[in-house]
């Protein structure tokens, strides 16, 4: 077989239990005899196979948040189908736009996963089930009220006769869904897939190491390719001389774009080898003398502008800081960052014979890598198919911003009739990215003679995201991701003000896993500064400042109690405590650190509370807990500097992540109160600074305002 | 022609002897249960034994390997499931997954050579990198298996 059809794929993904995996040797056979067996799409989201199997489709990606799961135990929940045979498989984007968008958004990002889809994915597994009980019913000529449903089962009490879900799917697939408005959902403390501990879909294949990510797609006749963008970003490729390159082993051709050469070859070392022999000349553009140093004066010229625009203006700031008894004021600093996920970007480009062009890749979006692998080959969206594959890690950095994709497009143009793999190196990968952008922020608080805050007044001076990546987001100069925290900040000071100072220098910046969570560093250790400063204690200080029934109050007051904050440590080890919401969510987090005379911070143990509202796989919630806390624990020592117009870093040796050896305790409490629906893959990012900071100063008395930070400089005189 | 054993089915590959182990595997054998990561033996998704050892195959030239068992992931698993892999499906350890190829390859040869590993040992073996930070599970897995899978699940 020579090629794959979005059918065959569907079913070998059916076949082989929903796993998401590429398998070309299956003979002709068997895809006859799954032919035969065609499950019955009862709604878009649901198929039902003649044996009882159910199929749900995902329309967001999975990255190991694991919300393919939860999506899933949502649907069946409502579906009342038997959990142990669910699988699943992606919504098609080509299928997608031919459907008018049946599947709702693709994007996966901004912990909205579940909680932007839970309703209408709950409704439609609702009406599937109203759908398969009608269909009975008129088999039977009785009343759907008489019919009951369990496990996939229904049964007409009265005559005990019982029918299988795929007995009745094809008939319930052709029956008119019901109206929307009439389908009544589940009171969530009836769930019993939903909320449940449910292993995750995706596991059993992870440990064996089956699931087909984007740089493990395999296409019969496939190249691979490499790629090198200009250091400088912006730059483009001014000559490049290959002649070298093209005589060596395995070489098919050099891609000239306009700010990368890429080598395609029948292997991927070769190919980056014969990358590496390239003799490129760029035109590095009007940046190639950027340094941190020259961000850093942007910035600070920026927080001492005039005029700038107000994220938040309440009372009279001004009169409050000069009626103050006490003014604090400081100010605090964090670099860029890149996602490092541990897949590199990649993307494998086919433009078939047939005037299809075929995208494999890992994507936080679906829709978005169509619309990037469709302008870049110059084809209409109907024409391009993206098949979405495993993400091995996205944090953000897969999402918006598609330049992989287009890449991949462009090299794939010049091999027209065949498929080409490109992966970036991993220095590629971490000199190319969308960083977290690099922020200086400066507060000011006021206290009065009985030390409560009467006015904060905070100047942000941070690249915008929004302005790159989705400028029609950009709300009367604001954008919301750089002045979170502070412009919705619930702490109760009578006279706030907040303002912005966008300052862009040319390095891409990108939505990093909890975009805007340097904020949660800077006002949670201020605050602690500021409670210092008023000789409050740091939990009761900010108890003080949130109203009874604000649910950052409930929140943070879990998390004391579940800390023993208050309780005496072991000698040698400090807490430090911070809460802030977002994503959906409230958290707090407290952590307890030692640090010793070398300096280091040994973090002991984590202890999270959050309140999403409702928990669909607390599993799945409490891991994503532990891995926001190691995730951001990285923070204290990662940089991304800028020199020359570039970054300096290009690999883990000076990019380091956080090991194993580094992984504290953590406790994470999940306390729903209902009402809402929050996230999860961020939430658990945004105190994790800031707790084990304020610990840090608890256990020092230094005050640490700028990451990274070294040993020495809190190393015990 | 560099002859290599891989999972047990001996191979000949026509490839330069300086091409590294992980794409010999990868782009020749198209065996892509070992990943890429980082190309300088920092990250460890790589990992896969070589008589026995777990090493990093972004390394290793495929030369060097010459008349060797090689042990990839797809090997790992026969005849039946792994008792790492057994303990990893328990502890719900992967998040994205991509790195947990070789954190397995790694965790079955730290328990080969130290059945009963302290966190210090575990520490120190365990080099990998997750960015997806599922270290704490790494950690509560290979413990259930030094206690013959007998510790706590992770999930309530």
């Amino acid at each position: 077989m020579n090629a794959i059809t979005r059918r065959e794929f569907i079913q070998v993904s059916a076949a082989s239990g929903a796993a998401l995996t590429l398998e070309f040797s299956i003979p002709g056979t068997a895809f006859a005899q799954k032919a035969a067996a065609t499950p019955a799409e009862v709604t878009a989201w649901i198929l039902i196979h003649p044996d009882d199997r159910v199929t749900i489709r995902i329309a967001r990606s999975e990255m190991g948040q694991g919300s393919l799961t939860g999506l899933a135990q949502l649907v069946a929940e409502e579906l009342e189908c038997d959990w142990a045979k669910v699988g699943w498989e992606y919504a098609s984007p080509n299928e997608h736009v031919k459907r008018k968008r049946v599947w709702g958004s693709m994007s996966t990002g901004g912990s909205a996963g579940v909680r932007t889809s839970q309703e209408y994915l709950r409704k439609a597994g609702a009406s599937a089930r109203e759908m398969l009980v009608a269909a009975a019913a008129d088999q039977w000529k009785v009343s759907p009220a008489d019919c009951t449903v369990a496990n996939g089962v229904i049964t007409h009490g009265a005559s005990k006769r019982r029918v299988s879900y795929g007995k009745v799917a094809a008939a319930a697939a052709t029956r008119t869904p019901p109206d929307e408005k009439t389908v009544k959902l589940k009171d969530p403390k009836d769930w019993k897939i939903a909320g449940k501990d449910v292993a995750r879909l995706d596991i059993p294949d992870k440990v064996l190491g089956k699931p087909v990510f984007g740089v493990d797609v395999n296409l019969p006749g496939m190249l691979m390719a490499s790629i090198a963008q200009c250091p400088v970003f912006l730059g483009k490729v001014k000559s490049v001389d290959s002649a070298a390159a093209e005589k060596m082993r395995g070489v098919k051709g050099v891609v000239k774009g306009t700010d990368f050469v890429a080598v395609v070859a029948d292997n991927w070392w070769r190919a980056n080898n014969a990358l590496k022999s390239l003799k490129i000349e760029w035109d590095e553009g009007a940046n190639g003398k950027v340094s941190d140093e020259s961000i850093k004066a942007m910035l600070k010229a920026g927080l001492d502008e005039k005029g700038l625009p107000n994220a938040r203006s309440t009372g009279d700031v001004p009169a409050a800081m000069t009626a103050a008894t006490k003014v604090v004021e400081a100010e605090y600093y964090s670099p860029y960052l890149s996602h490092a996920t541990m897949e590199p970007m990649t993307a494998t480009a086919w433009f078939k014979d047939d005037g299809m062009l075929h995208v494999w890749t890992s994507t936080q979006n679906g829709e978005a890598s169509m619309a990037a692998a469709s302008e870049a080959g110059g084809l209409p969206l109907e024409m391009v198919e993206v098949h979405k594959m495993m993400l091995g890690g996205g944090f953000g950095r897969r999402g918006a911003p598609q330049d992989y994709v287009k890449q991949g497009v462009i090299i794939a143009k010049e091999f027209k009739g065949k498929p080409v793999k490109m992966i970036w190196s991993r220095e590629e990968d971490m000199q190319h990215g969308f960083y977290r952008p690099v922020s200086l922020v400066r507060m000011k608080a006021a206290l009065d003679k009985d030390g409560a805050v009467t006015a904060m007044h905070s100047t942000i001076a941070c690249p915008s995201i929004l302005a790159l990546l989705r400028p029609e987001g950009i709300q009367k100069g604001i954008d919301f991701t750089a002045v979170r925290t502070f412009a919705d900040m619930t702490y109760t000071i009578p006279n706030q003000l907040c303002e912005y100072a966008q300052k862009n220098p040319h390095v891409p910046v990108g939505f990093w896993r909890a975009p805007g969570l340097q904020n949660s560093f800077y006002r949670e250790c201020f605050i602690d500064e500021v409670a210092h400063a008023a000789g409050k204690e740091p939990l009761a200080f900010r108890l003080a400042m949130l109203k009874p029934d604000d649910k950052n109050r409930l929140v943070l007051e879990a998390c004391a109690k579940a800390a023993d904050w208050g309780k005496p440590l072991p000698p040698g080890v400090f807490r430090g405590i911070a809460q802030s919401d977002g994503f959906g969510s409230y958290t707090a987090m407290a952590a307890e650190v030692s640090v010793n005379p070398a300096g280091e911070i040994k973090v002991h143990r984590v202890v999270f509370a959050i309140d999403s509202g409702y928990v669909v796989n607390p599993d799945a919630c409490r891991a994503q807990a532990e891995g926001n806390v190691i995730f951001c624990i990285g923070q204290f020592y990662q940089a991304h500097h800028i020199k020359d117009g570039r970054v300096a870093e290009s690999n883990f040796h000076d990019f380091p992540l956080p090991k194993m050896a580094e992984m504290p305790k953590v406790e994470t409490h999940l306390v729903p109160t209902g009402g809402f629906w929050g996230g999860h893959g961020e939430p658990g990012a945004l105190n994790v600074a800031p707790a084990i900071m304020n610990a840090v100063f608890a256990a020092t008395g230094k005050r640490i305002r700028t990451l990274p930070f070294t040993a020495d400089e809190l190393k015990k005189a | 022609m560099i002859s290599i054993t891989v999972n047990g089915k001996a191979q000949k590959l026509d490839v330069e002897e300086d091409m590294p182990l992980l794409w010999a595997l990868r782009d020749e054998l198209k065996l892509m249960g070992t990943k890429y990561g980082c190309g300088i033996a920092q990250c460890g998704a790589c990992t896969v034994h070589v008589d026995g050892q777990p090493v990093r195959a972004c390394v290793t030239p495929v030369g060097s390997v010459q008349g060797k068992k090689v042990l990839t992931i797809e090997g790992l698993s026969k005849p039946g499931l792994h008792k790492v892999q057994k303990a990893w499906i328990e502890h719900a350890v992967p998040q994205c997954g991509y790195c947990q190829t070789g954190m397995m390859m790694a965790a079955a040869a730290l328990l080969q050579k130290t059945p009963q590993p302290t966190d210090a040992q575990i520490d120190d073996a365990m080099t990998n990198l997750c960015r997806c930070g599922t270290y704490a599970r790494v950690k509560k897995a290979i413990k259930s298996v030094a206690a013959g899978g007998k510790s706590a699940p992770a999930k309530a």
